[in-house]
């Protein structure tokens, strides 16, 4: 019952999504403004009949109703409730459900939010969020129906992946998609203006708020899940360059670009063309990356059960809207008029190079995910591998961190050098005496060591902005520059510093014996059986000393029932300056453990850093909020 | 001229869409072929694993006769499966060697007693470095070598039944 009311609900919203489209291409074309009042409700009502779908789904995984088909391929009677209600996303139907829930939803909080955009505009955005919605409702209802019944119903389900099976499930993939999904209203808008024409300040300010909110949820989104898939893939690593990460990195590196360039848009006119083309390419890229993850159409460690008419389905999709808005960007750019220009050596001159510098990074992420796609159409096999990435796109970023740590200090519209490199002394200082340290306290790799230097000078520069100035009177959005700033050089100086001074030693040792790693001693004191939810483990004692101080760990070797699998789950110790990471393996023949021990000094900053990142979005956009909203009441007082 | 450059996104996408259709129409062939097909085997030396059986060097390939070189082990479940096959192909006459990866003595004695025994020699390769210098990407793979030593047919997975013929075929072929 639940899910028929689920599967209709669905079918509600794609038939209100298309009632959107049509109400919206009749208001633009006649130029019947007024039908804004028309379109708005009906775009919040289809954001929640999303919304009513997706609750039935989660309400019929807490049931364990194993008469639907999800639930019985990735759930099971027996499971704890938060992996019941976390599986409802952990599975290709559902997780495309809930990305076509936060669309609508994306869609109705610009109806109901949106007061800045001239109504024409707004009108066209709507129109475009419904046209998106409605292919992906399309997708959901004739090829991908999580509603789908079997009969008769198997007395238990298959269960869930147990690498899913982290409450880590429950957090992540509804932030990433979020952000993933969320930058769709930055795609509408560029969409929206293109129909009308209307590029200029008022639209940027208009889109800019949309833009950051669903970048502060893709840094958490990404930040977390690196953290996850640190911990519990039990590698060690915190990035992999997985076709899967990095189809959340590329909507990162585009939103990025396009926060920085909208900026230049909203206050100086500028980069009319280049910003709705960044807003046209980040959500392109939300796209890509599904398609890429849902086709199957590249191996990844993310291994979704993949079936290539899915894959064609979205690639219909995708050349539908990707092609068809880059077509009216090709066709209605032109009428756009061209905005002001300015200096080379200005605040926008050094913006242009931020988005130059991302859109190169963009690029290689991008030709190093579809490469061995490109290649295979050429009947050759290869993967490109984490060496690619980091060779190629790991100076461009060290580039960017330069531009960085100058931006915030040159001055809008023109500025002199001379004064720019009289602000940059303390920087400049400031990565001069970390590099003669790390060079004078023992040789470590270049990357690492300029990593180091440069994180060490952005982050003097970057609170230069509110040096000397009342806290309380900087605009709190000059607040969330300086903190976010701030974050990529603390992440960038764990990023260094995992790569340049990690210890790593893998020994088969028996009960009692101890083995050294960094300033540690390990000792294995016991291993002994323990069982869980769902699953039965081996369980290690590790006793870590370091200057008479002792942590235990307990790394355990995990063995599941359903489906039957095993999974080694680490235990991570966190001290101040970094982390002790301990695997357990399998034991051999003559009673000896296989061990896995990482010490990674500082690693923790990589993640603390992406932490402020978003911090500093979350301030910035509270401030332009605040700011906004007293303008509102002048305006209404006036 | 700028005109055109605001084409040039949509173009780049095209190019995008083609690879990815094309992607999908013919999916990627995933199977890691040896690039030493029609080539020598490499020079190799493996200590023997299994009690009464001889280790294995590229020389016992060049005696003139050709043979198949079977990459296995215990712990793997299609090489059980495929055991049958190659005992027929040992029946039919063709002579099989094999390399065992990262296997000990005792379980590998207990894999020869419960699927029986193909093998007049096994090779001990506990690091897989002879499977990678001949171009092995997994176990079981099968490769048909001539009887000068070069590798004539490399069969990635398990030899299924419908596969037999077409090995002994290739041996035949082979000189």
């Amino acid at each position: 019952m639940i899910a028929e009311a689920g599967l209709a609900a669905l079918w509600f919203a794609a038939a209100l999504a298309a009632l959107q489209l049509v109400l919206a291409a009749a208001a633009v074309a006649r130029g019947q403004e007024a039908l804004v009042g028309g379109v708005r409700p009906v775009a919040i009502l289809q954001g929640g009949f999303a919304a009513a779908a997706m609750a039935a789904l989660i309400a019929v995984f807490l049931a364990s109703d194993m008469s639907v088909r999800v639930v019985v391929e990735n759930s099971a009677a027996a499971k704890p409730w938060i992996y019941k209600f976390a599986g409802a996303w952990g599975n290709h139907e559902g997780s495309m459900l809930l990305w076509v829930t936060i669309l609508g939803l994306a869609g109705g909080a610009v109806a109901i939010l949106e007061r800045r955009l001239d109504a024409r505009t707004l009108i066209a955005t709507l129109g475009a969020q419904a046209a998106l919605a409605l292919g992906f409702y399309a997708f959901l209802l004739f090829s991908s129906n999580p509603f789908d019944r079997v009969s008769p119903a198997p007395p238990d389900g298959l269960g869930l992946n147990p690498l899913l099976q982290d409450p880590g499930l429950a957090f992540h993939p509804p932030t990433l998609y979020v952000g993933y999904v969320g930058i769709s209203v930055a795609f509408s808008f560029a969409v929206g203006a293109l129909v009308t024409g209307q590029v200029g300040p008022a639209f940027a300010k208009a889109m800019r708020p949309w833009v950051l909110a669903a970048w502060i949820f893709l840094t958490i989104g990404i930040t977390a899940g690196s953290y996850w898939a640190y911990y519990e893939l039990g590698w060690g690593g915190w990035w992999f360059w997985d076709p899967v990460e990095n189809a959340s990195l590329m909507p990162w590196l585009a939103a990025t670009a396009l926060l920085h360039s909208v900026t230049v848009l909203a206050t100086r006119d500028g980069l009319r063309a280049w910003t709705v083309m960044l807003a046209v390419v980040a959500f392109s890229m939300s796209m890509i990356g599904t398609f890429l993850v849902r086709s199957g159409i590249l191996t990844s460690v993310h291994a979704f059960a993949v079936d290539p008419r899915r894959g064609a389905f979205i690639l219909a999709l995708l050349a539908l809207y990707i092609g068809g808005a880059l077509a009216l960007f090709g066709a209605r750019i032109g009428t756009v008029r061209a905005g002001t220009t300015f200096e080379p050596v200005s605040r926008e001159g050094g913006l242009v190079i931020n988005n130059l510098l991302l859109s190169v990074i963009l690029g290689v992420v991008l030709i190093g995910t579809l490469y061995p796609l490109v290649a295979a159409s050429f009947g050759v096999q290869l993967s490109v591998g984490p060496p690619f990435f980091n060779k190629a796109a790991g100076p461009i970023a060290l580039a960017l961190v330069v531009v960085m740590a100058a931006g915030p200090l040159i001055r809008w519209r023109r500025d002199d050098a001379g004064q720019l490199t009289g602000r940059l002394t303390w920087p400049i200082a400031a990565t001069c005496f970390a590099a003669a340290a790390l060079v004078a306290f023992g040789p470590i790799p270049v990357l690492p060591t300029i990593g180091l230097s440069l994180a060490a000078g952005l982050a003097v520069a970057s609170i230069l902005p509110v040096i000397r100035r009342h806290p309380l009177r900087t605009p709190l959005f000059t607040w969330g520059m300086v903190v976010a700033h701030l974050g990529i050089a603390v992440s960038l100086a764990g990023m260094a510093s995992d790569s340049a001074f990690t210890k790593e030693t893998l020994l088969a040792v028996t009960v009692g014996q101890p083995a050294r790693v960094g300033p540690f001693t390990v000792r294995l004191d016991g291993i002994k059986p323990v069982i869980g939810e769902g699953w039965s483990a081996l369980e290690a004692r590790l006793s870590a000393t370091r200057d008479d101080d002792l942590t235990v760990l307990r790394p355990q070797s995990r063995f599941f029932s359903t489906p039957p699998t095993s999974t080694s789950e680490s235990a991570i110790a966190t001290f101040w300056d970094g982390q002790l990471y301990t695997v357990l393996g399998q034991p051999d023949a003559n009673g000896r453990w296989q061990l896995r021990l990482w010490w990674k000094p500082f690693v923790t900053l990589i993640w603390l850093g992406g932490a402020l990142v978003a911090l500093g979005g979350a301030l910035s956009l509270i401030g332009r909020w605040r700011r906004e909203r007293r303008a509102r009441m002048r305006d209404y007082w006036a | 001229m700028k005109r055109l450059l605001l084409w040039l996104p949509l173009a780049g996408f095209s190019f995008l869409f083609g690879i990815a259709a094309l992607g999908l129409i013919k999916p990627a062939d995933r199977i890691v072929r040896s690039h030493l097909v029609g080539k020598p085997l490499p020079e190799f030396r493996l200590p023997p694993l299994a009690a009464g059986k001889p280790g294995l060097t590229t020389a016992d390939f060049r005696q003139g006769k050709p043979r198949l070189l079977n990459i296995f082990a215990s712990w793997c479940i299609p090489c059980a499966a495929e055991a049958p096959q190659l005992l027929r192909l040992k029946a039919m006459g063709i002579p099989v060697d094999a390399v065992a990866i990262r296997d000990t003595a005792p379980a590998l004695a207990a894999f020869l007693r419960r699927n029986g025994d193909p093998y007049d020699r096994i090779g001990d390769d506990r690091q897989s470095a002879v499977q990678l210098a001949i171009g092995s990407s997994g176990v079981p793979e099968t490769f048909v070598i001539d009887g000068q030593g070069r590798i004539v047919l490399q069969h990635v997975g398990d030899i299924r039944a419908e596969d037999v013929d077409t090995i002994a075929a290739a041996v035949k072929g082979a000189r």
